[in-house]
């Protein structure tokens, strides 16, 4: 699975021109806790969240004093190091990206533009994990009905292979209908179960793309 | 071309060949197939590109030099296994009598023929009598310390590099351009920096053996010397090559490696049946002239090259192999038509049309889709591979400055 598959192409944003204030009036309004910024030509060039703005006001003790703070340009507060993925990337990789540098949020750029956006809760929301595959293994990806029992009807066609699965996950569809299930098995040359599983009939998924013929 | 330094006569390059190198046979349809070598062995031969004296046999290499790097009782397993005289139950916790990696008899012994041919040319090169030595049956580099894994029993590149550092006190740069990471290897000096391994490889995300990711850098004082780029599915020849160049200047001109030691698996091309990139045999013109460029600048000369994967033994795998070696002995007939008494040789054995010439047709496939955004995304790969290296650099100019 491709970060282009869950991110949100709706980005909530603020341009680096605008005001603290109204950035966290945004954030509010959209209950989100964190905007990238971008300039004129919607390049992203830093990112704010709640907690910047937090660290940016004053005391809750003196609520009337230094309202000016907010007056000034998010730019003047936002962080401009900003950790971005691209929309290729394997959502296994960035939600390790997240664990690794302690982020809640990622910006998904292509060609220097903001194009996407994804958070801890999407990932967590995806149900991702990483494949853990402890043995060297290749991944095959098959369409089932969302029927009961088609992990083990496939888990017998390649148990007749006599081979080792090492992980399963089961990925939802586009289709309500079907369910991908995803293998990773204890082989180099899974060709033979390939073919096996697309002679009782099941949609292989990968290996194959539309157009190719390997 | 033979050279002089001091004394002695330097030769130019070693091929190590014998025909006993087929006995390293799982089965008849098994894609791992010996065939290969002779297929490649006899496309040199017709092209006079390999001279009677240019051709070393190779040794069969000693328990002791198996013990550099795998454990006792996994050699022992696997000379039970020779006999016939593995248990299954046993056979499975050390990788052998799977589909990948059955059991076969004498396989001990052809295993260690491998090894052993990869060890000759090992001392060929470094104890100065010949400038390069490749030795095509190696490069068995999905090989563990305990365990068989992808048609690989013992891990000879592992070993040879072990060997090179006990005996000749080397630092060894390993370059491996088989479509799929060279785990067994980068496993093998994950934690140390006398030790370069460079992987380029396809994303382990669907393909064997599902490791090879940026991240993976080393652990310990090794941390920044294990450096992999894994590119994606249907990566085509441009990109590849950028990858490749790239990442093999800069690690070498980071490491500074007393020798070069390089993997030639013959993958990645569009043809093959077990891996989904999708190079031509562009690559396989350009991957040894660089390795040979490198091992020039850095290493007085001293490059050993292996073989690896490769299953499109009749269309890819001569050809690709060839090149290798005409790089190698600064042989330059390696373009234009194939020689016809090789094609009329073989072509009665092969089940698919045997290519004329040493270039593939162009365009050799369909256009692939997305092909920009997979440029882009190894670029990126490339950056993130690369960037702990660069930053090491920069400190490092920021100290002298």
């Amino acid at each position: 699975m491709i970060v282009e598959q869950i991110m949100k192409r709706n980005v909530i944003k603020i341009l680096d021109s605008s005001t603290i204030n109204e950035a966290h009036e945004l954030m509010n309004a959209n209950r989100v806790r964190h905007l990238p910024v971008v300039n004129e030509t919607d390049d992203l060039v830093g990112i704010i969240s709640d907690r910047d703005i937090r660290d940016a006001r004053s005391s809750v003790f003196d609520t009337e004093e230094h309202l000016d703070y907010f007056a000034n340009p998010v730019s003047k507060i936002m962080i401009t190091d900003v950790i971005t993925a691209h929309p290729l990337d394997f959502v296994e990789d960035v939600s390790s990206m997240f664990y690794e540098h302690n982020i809640g949020c990622l910006p998904i750029e292509e060609d220097d533009k903001l194009v996407g956006i994804i958070t801890e809760t999407d990932i967590l929301h995806t149900l991702v994990q990483l494949m853990g595959a402890h043995q060297p293994s290749s991944q095959i990806e098959v369409l089932v009905e969302n029927i009961a029992g088609m992990l083990a009807e496939i888990a017998t066609i390649i148990k007749k292979r006599n081979i080792n699965i090492t992980s399963v996950l089961v990925y939802p569809s586009q289709d309500l209908e079907k369910k991908v299930l995803v293998f990773r098995l204890q082989t180099m040359d899974p060709r033979g179960v390939i073919s096996d599983i697309e002679r009782e009939g099941y949609k292989v998924l990968w290996p194959n793309l539309p157009g190719m013929s390997l | 071309m033979a050279k002089l330094t001091g004394d002695v006569i330097m030769k130019n390059a070693a091929f190590i060949y014998s025909e006993e190198q087929q006995t390293y046979k799982f089965s008849n349809d098994h894609p791992f197939n010996q065939k290969r070598l002779d297929l490649t062995y006899d496309l040199l031969g017709k092209c006079n590109a390999l001279k009677p004296e240019d051709i070393i046999p190779p040794r069969l290499a000693t328990d002791e030099e198996l013990l550099l790097i795998h454990d006792k009782e996994y050699v022992n397993a696997v000379k039970l296994a020779s006999k016939g005289e593995l248990r299954p139950s046993m056979a499975t916790s050390y990788g052998i009598g799977t589909d990948d990696t059955p059991m076969f008899p004498n396989m001990h012994e052809a295993a260690a023929l491998l090894v052993g041919g990869t060890l000759t040319a090992v001392d060929l090169v470094m104890s100065g009598s010949y400038l390069h030595a490749c030795n095509l049956s190696g490069g068995l580099h999905h090989g563990f310390k305990g365990r068989a894994s992808g048609f690989c029993i013992y891990n000879d590149s592992s070993i040879a590099i072990e060997y090179m550092r006990k005996k000749y006190n080397a630092r060894v740069l390993y370059v491996d351009t088989d479509a799929h990471h060279g785990d067994g290897v980068q496993w093998a000096f994950y934690d140390d920096d006398d030790v370069c391994t460079l992987s380029i490889h396809e994303t382990g995300r669907f393909l064997f053996p599902g490791t090879g990711n940026v991240n993976e850098r080393g652990s310990g004082k090794g941390y920044g010397y294990s450096i992999n780029v894994p590119v994606d599915a249907f990566t085509e020849d441009e990109s590849w090559i950028h990858a490749y160049k790239t990442s093999l200047r800069e690690v070498a001109d980071f490491f500074k490696p007393d020798v070069i030691l390089t993997q030639n698996g013959v993958d990645s091309h569009y043809y093959d049946p077990l891996t989904h990139l999708c190079s031509t045999m562009e690559i396989y013109r350009e991957i040894p002239k660089l390795a040979h460029e490198i091992a020039h600048e850095y290493c007085g000369g001293k490059w050993i090259a292996v073989g690896g994967g490769g299953y499109d033994i009749w269309r890819v795998v001569p050809r690709a192999w060839s090149m290798l070696w005409l790089e190698m002995t600064d042989n330059q007939i390696g373009t234009g038509s194939l020689p016809g008494e090789w094609l009329k040789r073989w072509q009665k054995d092969a089940p698919v049309e045997l290519p004329t010439t040493w270039e593939d047709p162009s365009p050799l496939y369909p256009e692939i889709p997305r092909k920009k955004e997979i440029s882009e995304k190894n670029s990126l790969t490339l950056e993130k591979a690369l960037s702990h290296l660069r930053n090491e650099k920069e400190k490092l100019r920021k100290r002298e400055d």
